[in-house]
Formats: C-alpha cells, sequence, structure tokens
C-alpha cells in the first residue's frame, strides 16, 4: 500500500536498475545464488562472496531482502540481504532449484540428503 | 542565524547511504514560508521575532463567498492590511534584532534553507492516544499473564501508604489523557533535501518547497503539521 506519492518516488529512487549495469539476475526461492558483497575493512575494500541456497524474499519495493542459507563447517549459517543495497556488487544464479514453495524455511529443520533440492529443467 | 521550516509529515520509509548503511528516514514535505511579520524589541512586543505563514488559506466552495476556511474575519483583514494572500499556519521564529532588517515581509522562505547534515530540532503534536493506563502512558510493567494473577493484567499496583501519610502524593503516574501534546524530538538528522531548482547558474531560483528525510521518527500523525529549527543542543 503506498502511504504518499511523494514517498513512492523518494523509494523508487533507491531501486537498482532493473537491467544493464547494476541489475540482478532474476531469481527466487531455492535457487542457488552467489552474492559478491563489499566489505570494507579499515578503509580497503574488498568482495566477499556468500554462496547457499535462497530461502526466499520478502518486502517490497526498496525494502526487498532475501535469506541465503549454507552450511559452513557442519553448521547452518544464513544471511539477509536487502535486494537493492549498494554493497552488493555481483550476484550469479549458480543453480535453479524446483520447489513449491515461495518461503522454503523447512530447509532449517533438515540436514544432509533430505535437504537437497531438485534442480529444475525446463524441456 | 535562526532558521526554521514548517511542513507535512509524509511518512516513512528507508534509504541506503553510501556505504550501504539502512536508515530510517520520515519523509516531511515544506515550504516555503512567508514573512508576515516582525516583532522588535524596541516596539510594544519587547521581543524581536519573525512571524512566518505557511499554506495558502483557501475560500469556501460557494462562488461569491469571501471568508476563507478556518479563519475569521479579523485574520484575513491582517494578511490584507500587508498586501499578502492569507496563511493557514503562523508560527514564530525568535531572531536577534540586528538580524530582523535582513528580512522582509512578504519575503519567501525557501525549502533549502536547511542543508544535507544539518543537526535539527522537530517538533510536532503528539497522536493522540486518548484515556490510556499506566502500561502505554507511563511504560509500567503490569503484572503476570498468569502465576494466579486474577483481573489485574494491566494495572498499575498500589499508589501510596497507609495511614501515614494517608493522602496520595502529587505527581503519582495514573492512567489519563495521553498524547495530542506538542512533542520535541531533538538531534535529528537532516539525511536528505530533495528540492526541484528551476534554471541553472545565476539565475537559478532557490526551491520554494521540498522533501526533507530526517532520521529516525518525528512526532504525530501522517499530515500532521510539523516544526523544524537548528538544533539548541547540538551535541557531537
Amino acid at each position: 500500500m503506498s502511504v504518499h506519492p511523494l514517498i513512492d518516488k523518494i523509494e523508487a529512487q533507491q531501486l537498482r536498475p532493473a537491467e544493464g549495469e547494476g541489475s540482478l539476475p532474476e531469481f527466487g526461492a531455492g535457487d542457488t545464488v552467489r552474492v559478491h558483497y563489499r566489505i570494507i575493512d579499515s578503509g580497503k575494500e574488498r568482495i566477499q562472496v556468500f554462496e547457499g541456497v535462497c530461502l526466499g524474499v520478502s518486502g517490497a519495493v526498496n525494502r526487498r531482502t532475501f535469506t541465503v542459507r549454507k552450511i559452513s563447517h557442519g553448521t547452518g549459517v544464513e544471511r539477509v540481504f536487502p535486494l537493492h543495497s549498494p554493497l552488493i556488487a555481483k550476484l550469479e544464479v549458480s543453480r535453479r532449484g524446483r520447489v513449491r514453495r515461495a518461503k522454503l524455511y523447512y530447509l532449517r529443520n533438515l540436514s544432509g540428503k533430505a535437504a537437497r533440492i531438485r534442480e529444475k529443467r525446463d524441456w | 542565524m535562526a532558521k526554521m521550516m514548517l511542513g507535512r509529515k509524509l511518512g516513512m520509509t528507508q534509504i541506503f547511504e553510501e556505504n550501504g548503511t539502512v536508515l530510517p528516514v520520515t519523509a516531511v514535505q515544506v515550504g516555503p514560508l512567508v514573512v508576515v511579520g516582525k516583532k522588535s524589541a524596541n516596539g510594544k512586543d519587547g521581543y524581536s521575532a519573525l512571524q512566518l505563514g505557511f499554506e495558502a488559506a483557501r475560500k469556501f466552495a460557494k462562488e461569491g463567498d469571501n471568508r476563507y476556511r478556518g479563519l475569521t474575519k479579523a485574520q484575513v483583514g491582517v494578511f490584507a492590511a500587508k498586501k499578502l494572500e492569507p496563511m493557514k499556519v503562523i508560527r514564530e521564529l525568535r531572531v536577534d534584532e540586528a538580524d530582523l532588517d535582513n528580512y522582509e515581509i512578504g519575503q519567501v522562505i525557501p525549502a533549502d534553507t536547511f542543508a544535507e547534515g544539518d543537526i535539527i530540532d522537530v517538533s510536532a503534536t503528539s497522536k493522540g492516544r486518548g484515556f490510556s493506563g499506566v502500561m502505554k502512558r507511563h511504560n509500567f510493567a503490569g503484572f503476570k499473564a498468569s502465576h494466579g494473577v486474577h483481573e489485574s493484567y494491566r494495572g498499575g499496583g498500589a499508589i501510596g501508604m497507609s495511614a501515614d501519610p494517608a493522602r496520595v502524593f502529587k505527581g503519582m503516574k495514573m492512567p489519563g489523557r495521553y498524547g495530542g501534546t506538542r512533542s520535541t524530538v531533538q538531534n535529528q538528522r537532516l539525511v536528505r533535501v530533495v528540492c526541484e531548482t528551476s534554471g541553472e547558474g545565476e539565475s537559478q531560483t532557490r526551491a520554494a518547497d521540498g522533501v526533507y528525510l530526517i532520521r529516525g521518527q518525528v512526532p504525530g500523525a501522517i499530515g500532521g503539521l510539523v516544526e523544524i529549527r537548528a538544533a539548541v543542543k547540538k551535541h557531537r
């Protein structure tokens, strides 16, 4: 719901371009994504890659965020990224998953073989 | 120099800073203000101030009806005497006596009076909450929802002692009217000023109205009048 047309305008300015430079490929729940995230440490900038399964995308307009889950040294790690954050340098989709839900929170209770996601095939 | 701006609260959103931090901001549509009066310490007023008007008053819809909505004939007359359009809102801004000469009646104070990064105090009438209990009004903790508590989950408990002092002390926090009063939030940061300036270079006219994005919350309901002044207790 829109609060005020002027707020819509301010929010629209925050969005990254839908295509071309600075845009992200389309992805959704179940896809395995590689997020290239800018980290600024003691004045130096480097890029860290966080790869994992996207559990879902939530929020609207400039508040849109997505959750990525990966298993790191046997422990589940989840990170929430703001979709339109200037700190996301790049995002790659390394695998498209076939899922029947918008939010894959059930993966948190599964591990190993049970936590696999079938690959999406188009033919 | 004393500065002031008036506006209407639009609502809240969030923006990204350049380093990627997400800032919660309140959008306020501001200005322009018109100087409608001057008060001088030497005159009958006894103190120096500017009277600033905001938002043109509207006439009644009926053709030939020269009354203005929300203004008495006397109020309209004050504007007419100065050859100004009647304004809905008037607020005073205290300025130094010496600065009074820098302003003329009818002068427009543009929205870009404040710049990005300024530290400001924001005043407005807070949302009226009606007759509220002590939990909402005074942040009391209430009682437990279980463990034998009965019919007293949100109460305030005892309000005094016994036969001595045999009265309730003044200022005891109790339920009552809450909200709907003037409230000021100090030391807010003006994150962004969105103004549309027309023209280029020397001939550029300063934007009359614009939108301020203020970090954090602003008192009052959406659409409420908001007063913005330079911070009185700047810290940092």
